[in-house]
């Protein structure tokens, strides 16, 4: 530099080549000090801004994205596990606090001294509250759009506005955009890239479901008692159950879902393969990742019966609702978020022969608004009845089954002492619990004090 | 709760106004408390809706009507003033109404949009609603003078004043109200009670629900006769309800 012919800009060309030791640095000393995964990444992002988007945009089939309110954390997974079926090494991230931050951190932890990441793909699960901060550094090559439910509201105001991030991730993808067919809000987000110029148009893909299981899924509009509501005036029923609406052909098909098996119909073949994954909305997004997968491929070759045999070893991610044993008896947790995956929870796991515990909490990360529970409705359990209510909001979810008709047993808002009281009362039977975020999270603090938790899948 | 054997004391009609729009946040737990406690109370419940374009139905005992998204309030803004003369009727003669949050607003004379443009209400109440960037989102306690204190969850970023010839509803505690001024939430005209509260308002704030159903009974029959429902739960969720953060 001293010799005057080396100017700024070369300095700007000189900087990645340093900022990577460096934030690899700073990220092994945050790591030592027990700090925060993010703040290298932040180091990284002030001293070398076009980091993430270089290392990223180097993969050879490039960056897909995960999006929706349900299910992107076991969506990822399973896209990992598809593709790395298939040889492909996957760059995969961990959602956190700071989504572009998060992925700057962890792309440090994997890329060499000089900036290169060993990985073919990178498949991101993107929260919709990061999502425009992130596709307007980074583009996606395809992007794969589960749903628009009715989540966390007190923290993003409107389903219409969640729908609208959605679509800006769609607009942004360059390549492929996977959609699923049967929600509304994210079936029309076809329409709004048919506007886009040609040049800007990425293909759109489905993933589907087949006409006799649309009405286990009551989309976010079918909020009604009666179980098929009506879906608000003007907005196509794309999900109506029973009525036969043009579709637009869909890439994969759920066919059927079996107590351990389902169908998918692709490339005009349905196979039947055992799943691991319990739970028909699971085994939906089964169906969005295999898309998602395909369309990653691309023309390549596929090796068919190893992307089956990978979708049948899928399990839930972990603290996404899974199956433990305890005292040699099934507990299955059951993450319930928002009315519909609440409402799915009920019609994919039957009550029948299982004792049923609802553990509630209002804490930031569940949402604090409790009128998600009146829009879920819980006759399926009035037969068997719920043998424990808990947590923060326990008597709102005993006013909630009060007026629903549905006998209940012992209300105890303390997890720990309602846990107990769960297990010791029903001794010798399965037993299932559904739980909100921060309530799964204490139960399974305290059942690993209990008693020897065995995680089956 | 009253046993299924007694002879009804008459029958009770719940119209909800708009539920495949207006109906968010568990709106449908107010129709549902209203069912369940008309028959607690030993009367019969009929629930009925009203949607754009559907005849409305004459002879109906208590109206509900909920929030909705901003899409929702365009699709029935048109149908509603078509609907207006009637509810107005209804009202001035002192049919009891529920309205929350995106009714509560079209029950008022206007919203006028942030960018401006003037959604027209149907003037039941005296308010006027602007939209504004900030949004009023968390629990909510409020004194009332009719039915002692009430809680519930609001979110809502149209901020509504109050004109002369409306009563708030009650003074917040703990929340924002009607608008992040003046300390009062809701709107009150003869027997029209109306609210930003969700939560589902009814369900935890029981004194509401009797209040419409007595209402409603004593102009249909001359009098009311309660019964005795089990308000423990609704007792214990709002004790454990107001000790939450907001
Ligand atoms: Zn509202």
């Amino acid at each position: 530099m001293q010799d005057g012919h080396i100017g700024d800009w070369d300095i700007l060309q000189s900087m990645p080549s340093f900022s990577v030791p460096l934030g690899k640095l700073v990220r092994t000393l945050s790591r030592l000090r027990g700090g925060g995964s993010a703040f290298p990444g932040l180091v990284v992002e002030k001293i070398d801004p076009g980091f993430m988007q270089r290392t990223l945009s180097s993969l050879p089939h490039g960056v897909a994205v995960v999006s929706g309110t349900n299910g992107k954390t076991t969506t990822t997974k399973m896209v990992v596990e598809l593709l790395e079926s298939q040889g492909l090494k996957v760059f995969t991230n961990r959602s956190g606090s700071n989504f572009t931050r998060g992925v700057a951190a962890s792309l440090l932890g994997e890329v060499d001294w000089r900036g290169r990441l060993d990985a073919d793909v990178a498949i991101l699960e993107l929260d919709e509250a990061h999502a425009v901060h992130f596709v307007n550094k980074v583009e996606p090559r395809y992007s794969l759009l589960l749903n628009v439910l009715r989540d966390q509201l007190d923290r993003f105001g409107e389903i219409d506005k969640t729908a609208r991030l959605l679509e800006h991730i769609a607009s942004k993808t360059t390549d492929t955009v996977v959609l699923n067919r049967e929600d509304p809000r994210v079936a029309r987000i076809a329409d709004t890239l048919n506007r886009l110029d040609a040049a800007h148009h990425p293909q759109v893909r489905y993933f589907g479901l087949d006409e006799s299981l649309r009405s286990t899924f009551p989309n976010d509009d079918d909020m009604r008692a009666t179980g098929i509501g009506p879906s608000p005036s003007g907005t196509p029923v794309a999900a109506a159950a029973g009525e036969p609406v043009a579709l637009p052909a869909a890439d994969v098909v759920l066919r059927r879902v079996g107590g351990q098996d389902a169908d998918f119909e692709f490339d005009g073949e349905t196979v039947t393969t055992e799943m691991k994954l319990r739970g028909v909305y699971n085994i939906f997004n089964a169906a969005a990742a295999l898309s998602l997968a395909r369309s990653v491929l691309g023309t390549g070759p596929v090796d068919t019966p190893k992307l089956v045999k990978a979708l049948a070893e899928v399990a839930p991610a972990f603290g996404r609702g899974e199956s433990l044993t305890v005292d040699g008896q099934p507990l299955e947790l059951v993450l319930v978020k928002n009315p519909s995956g609440f409402r799915l929870g009920l019609k994919s796991f039957p009550a029948g022969g299982y004792a049923t515990m609802i553990a509630i909490n209002d804490n930031y990360a569940d949402g604090r608004d409790m009128s998600w529970l009146w829009d879920v409705e819980f006759e399926s359990l009035r037969e068997d009845g719920v043998e424990v209510l808990t947590g923060v909001r326990a008597y709102d979810m005993a006013l909630r089954l009060q007026y629903d008709e549905v006998p209940f047993g012992v209300v105890e808002p303390d997890i720990t002492a309602a846990l107990r009281t769960f297990i010791n009362g029903s001794r010798g039977k399965p037993k299932r619990i559904f739980c909100t975020y921060t309530s799964m999270l204490a139960i399974r603090r305290e059942l690993a004090k209990v008693t020897i938790v065995e995680v089956v899948s | 709760m009253t046993s299924e054997a007694q002879p009804s004391k008459g029958t009770l009609r719940v119209l909800q106004l708009y539920p495949k729009d207006m109906n968010i946040y568990g709106d449908w737990g107010n129709a549902l408390v209203l069912k369940r406690r008309i028959a607690w109370h030993g009367y019969t419940p009929e629930l009925l809706e009203y949607n754009v374009g559907d005849p409305f139905p004459d002879d109906v005992d208590i109206i509900v009507g909920g929030g909705g998204q901003d899409s929702g309030q365009l699709v029935i803004q048109d149908d509603l003033q078509t609907r207006a003369e009637q509810l107005r009727k209804l009202a001035d003669d002192g049919a009891p109404m529920l309205a929350i949050c995106g009714l509560y607003q079209l029950f008022g004379k206007f919203f006028k949009t942030s960018s401006g443009s003037v959604i027209p209400g149907i003037g039941i109440l005296d308010v006027e609603t602007y939209g504004t960037d900030e949004r009023l989102i968390g629990n909510v306690i409020m004194q009332t003078t009719e039915f002692g204190d009430v809680m519930g969850y609001e979110n809502h970023s149209g901020q509504t004043t109050l004109g002369p010839g409306a009563q708030p509803l009650g003074t917040v505690t703990k929340g924002a109200g009607n608008n992040s001024k003046d300390g009062h939430e809701g709107a009150r005209y003869k027997n029209v009670v109306a609210s930003y509260l969700h939560g589902s308002l009814l369900p935890k704030n029981p004194a509401i629900a009797d209040f419409l159903i007595r209402i409603a009974a004593e102009r249909k029959f001359g009098s009311f006769v309660p019964g005795t429902p089990d308000d423990d739960y609704a007792r214990l969720a709002r004790e454990h309800a107001a000790r939450r953060p907001r």
